[in-house]
């Protein structure tokens, strides 16, 4: 049975949840959800350097999405909209949860699995250097991505890349990224 | 030269840019599309480069900044780099909140990457 996303994000959206959404990933909604959960960390009172990363590791983790979801085939479209993806911020024992989810084709699976499994890898000192060698040479792409999103990810947070493909169908698995912020 | 004076925004920062020899970056650089923004940016540093002042002055105080911006962030050093290495003095005064690590270690890695000194301000409030 193929990977059921309606459930899915049923199950993360429970606990100690911020922010849930699922649909369009645009411009527009990423300026909402970052004025959102600005404010609640705000309201929060939390220690500005959370804030702080909590806020940056969004931003990529929405951009993210914004510049590399995959898109879907005609007969999907009436389902789910164009971009689409899920987040949901939660908090849960002292520490936020960012978790997104976004159609991958089968063909850059192993491409991206590869990536975090290096980034996984690699210890403080070591992601320091990734960061920098692919700041210095690697170009933007077209879509305004750099590649570096997934190490600032990782080195602004501290921990591991927290990930899952589920099959959703012959051609696309359902990508989740998990991240967490501590202190 | 024309100066380059553009407001700040929820998501690109605040740019001065002086042919006095004074250039100034702040506020939140977290466009989507950063190229677009820092471009004109590039571009009159590129100019401003053939004839500087003998002193440059660069103030960079970001709040936040995407990755997409880093890296037309180090397009601007690289022009200042350039200047810097055309034996022009140029002082890179890099701003971060208190206890803000993260901003110091990023202006550290620029420092790194171009090889002129930056001077790290903390603000405090």
């Amino acid at each position: 049975m193929s990977f059921n996303i309606q459930d899915y994000y049923s199950e993360l959206n429970n606990g100690d949840v911020l922010l849930a959404y699922k649909g369009s990933i645009s411009s527009e909604l990423i300026n909402n959800v970052l004025d959102t959960i600005e404010s609640k960390l705000q309201d929060f009172d939390e220690h500005s350097k959370i804030r702080k990363k909590v806020y940056n590791v969004l931003v990529e983790s929405l951009q993210n999405l914004y510049h590399h979801i995959d898109d879907l085939p005609e007969e999907y479209k009436r389902e789910f909209d164009e971009r689409f993806g899920i987040l949901v911020v939660s908090r849960e024992d002292e520490r936020y949860k960012i978790s997104t989810g976004n159609f991958i084709r089968n063909n850059h699976i192993e491409d991206l699995e590869a990536k975090i499994n290096k980034i996984n890898s690699l210890d403080r000192d070591e992601l320091k250097e990734m960061y920098k060698y692919i700041l210095n040479h690697q170009k933007l792409s077209e879509k305004g991505g750099g590649g570096l999103g997934l190490v600032d990810i990782a080195r602004k947070t501290g921990h591991k890349l927290d990930y899952s493909f589920r099959v959703f169908n012959d051609e696309y698995n359902f990508f989740i990224l998990s991240v967490y912020i501590s202190n | 030269m024309e100066p380059i004076s553009i407001e700040g925004t929820a998501k690109t920062p605040s740019v001065q840019f002086s042919p006095d020899g004074v250039i100034e970056i702040k506020g939140r650089s977290i466009p989507e599309n950063s190229v677009e923004f820092y471009k004109p940016l590039v571009d009159w540093l590129e100019e401003y480069k053939s004839n500087p002042l003998e002193k440059t002055k660069v103030n960079i105080q970001l709040e936040y900044f995407n990755t997409s911006s880093s890296k037309c962030i180090l397009d601007v050093f690289k022009k200042l780099e350039a200047i810097h290495k055309g034996k022009n003095e140029v002082e890179i005064n890099w701003y971060y909140e208190e206890d803000d690590e993260d901003m110091l270690e990023a202006g550290e890695d620029y420092e790194s990457i171009i090889r002129v000194p930056f001077k790290m301000i903390e603000i405090t409030d």
